[in-house]
């Protein structure tokens, strides 16, 4: 009896140290979304990346973390870029807990100026930023500066996301 | 302080017109069925250069023209020398929460800094503050704590009080730069719409004041905007509010979307909260309906915390158009 109850908390324990493993891997994944220096051309990581869980998510969006609680939330992982020294922008991946919580975000904002463009599930572009879904993952770029290449700089960075998403 | 902040209110009722009546303290309203609360909005379509930067100078001009305009001054330093007394520490308390496309403009900052020095308040006795250090420097702030030069600081450097404030449903431990280092305050928000509250303006902007901005986001913030606004400390020290509508968000606040965000080039100014934040709501509902989108309240998030911070348990100003006196300068 006691060896049968010892054999299920053994098994009880690895079944929760595997859950755990399986949500740092997916965590780590949205860490590796993020392009390094140049792997996009043109683009620089002008700083280190930043994640935050359900737990401290409102340090990093403090009065909108709910939003994405609600939805489903895992993880997000942000970073800084500058493009040719010029435009500043910051990426965020989201890790949502399945595609349709992503939807939900991606559809809870208006499309207002926005070109839709071939781009994971779908995909937004504005003059300034661009947003897009792909599974389980949010992904969001908004640049600090204007400029006419702006959008088509924004692209390519997306892809370069995207790419990582893929793998 | 308080015999201070007594003649400030003194004076300036010497200077206000019959009938808008505006105090230099936005607590309880202390005017009569009659009385109007001020608000001034200052435009400037010339505000910025080609390149969309603001230009210094007509921003400066533009906060004279609001700053004047509310207290009936004939001259720029005559509003400051009212607001402030030689000898106080001046609090400015920004918001810098989303980084340097979107905060608290610093210009707008270095504008009002210079304003206090002219009006007799040293350098070190003007503190630029908000939540954390790490938050002013990537908005593009310097940190400092050099004697000689105005201040600049996160309430994460100096700490939070021990020992919470109470009111309804907030409860909450204020930044020591509030509650130890400033005498007064003048708050500097911006002008945001905000997904859950609907609104980002003067009376949220003292989220960033509390240690636990997060509890209090419940239903809409509503009623705990209203009730931290009534916290005593926030109360007795938060004299007036300049917010900056330079560049807003009418969506997706109060968050960085570039793609909500515009450009009205303006100013408001007040020292009735309730009564700004109730004039600004009307500024993202104008840029919406413009704009075909839904109002706040049909996205079902109107600001329901201007209601109850107008209320009789609250009395933090008035949301009633009729007893606001609106000026555009």
């Amino acid at each position: 009896m006691m060896v049968r109850t010892r054999l299920w908390a053994v098994a009880f324990i690895a079944l929760i140290l595997a859950v755990l493993i399986a949500a740092g891997c997916k965590h780590q994944g949205a860490v590796s979304a993020l392009p390094q220096s140049n792997e996009v051309p043109g683009w620089e990581k002008t700083s280190e990346t930043r994640t935050f869980t359900a737990a401290n998510l409102s340090d990093y969006i403090d009065g909108g973390a709910e939003q994405y609680l609600k939805a489903g939330f895992k993880g997000v992982s942000t970073s800084e870029y500058k493009f040719q020294g010029k435009i500043e922008a910051v990426a965020d991946v989201y890790v949502m807990s399945d595609p349709n919580a992503a939807k939900s975000i991606f559809e809870a904002d208006p499309t207002g100026t926005a070109k839709s463009i071939p781009l994971g599930d779908a995909a937004r572009l504005f003059s300034q930023s661009l947003v897009f879904r792909d599974g389980p993952n949010l992904v969001r770029i908004a640049a600090y500066q204007a400029g006419d290449d702006t959008p088509q700089n924004l692209t390519q960075l997306a892809q370069g996301i995207e790419k990582r998403l893929s793998k | 302080m308080s015999n201070e902040e007594g003649t400030n209110r003194r004076d300036f009722l010497k200077t206000c017109v019959a009938g808008s009546i505006v105090l230099g303290s936005s607590d309880a309203l202390a005017f009569g069925k009659s009385a109007k609360s001020r608000v001034v909005i200052a435009k400037d379509a010339m505000l910025r250069g080609k390149d969309s930067a603001i230009d210094p100078t007509r921003l400066s001009a533009m906060l004279d023209r609001a700053m004047q305009a509310f207290y009936g001054a004939k001259d720029a330093l005559g509003p400051w020398k009212r607001l402030v007394r030689p000898g106080q520490v001046v609090g400015l308390k920004i918001n810098s929460l989303v980084g340097p496309a979107f905060c608290t403009n610093p210009i707008l900052v270095e504008v009002i800094t210079q304003r206090l020095q002219q009006a007799g308040i040293k350098p070190y006795d003007i503190v630029i503050w908000d939540r954390k250090n790490s938050e002013l420097e990537h908005a593009g702030f310097r940190l400092s704590s050099v004697a000689g030069r105005v201040r600049c600081m996160g309430s994460d450097a100096i700490g939070y009080e021990d020992v919470p404030e109470k009111y309804g449903v907030a409860s909450c431990c204020l930044s020591k730069i509030l509650t130890r280092t400033c005498d007064v305050v003048i708050n500097v928000p911006m002008l945001k719409d905000h997904w859950s509250a609907g609104l980002s303006c003067s009376l949220k902007n003292m989220y960033g004041v509390i240690n636990n901005p997060t509890q209090c986001h419940a239903t809409g913030c509503n009623p705990a905007v209203a009730d931290v606004n009534m916290l005593p400390t926030i109360r007795k020290k938060i004299i007036f509010t300049v917010c900056d509508a330079t560049s807003a968000c009418y969506h997706g606040g109060p968050f960085y979307k570039p793609e909500y965000v515009w450009t009205p080039d303006t100013l408001i100014v007040g020292s009735d909260r309730v009564a700004l934040d109730s004039t600004a709501v009307h500024i993202i509902e104008r840029k919406r309906a413009e704009l075909g989108l839904k109002t706040l309240e049909a996205e079902g998030r109107p600001p329901l915390y201007l209601a109850t911070a107008a209320d009789a348990q609250h009395l933090l100003g008035t949301n009633d158009p009729k007893r606001i006196s609106l000026l555009e300068v």
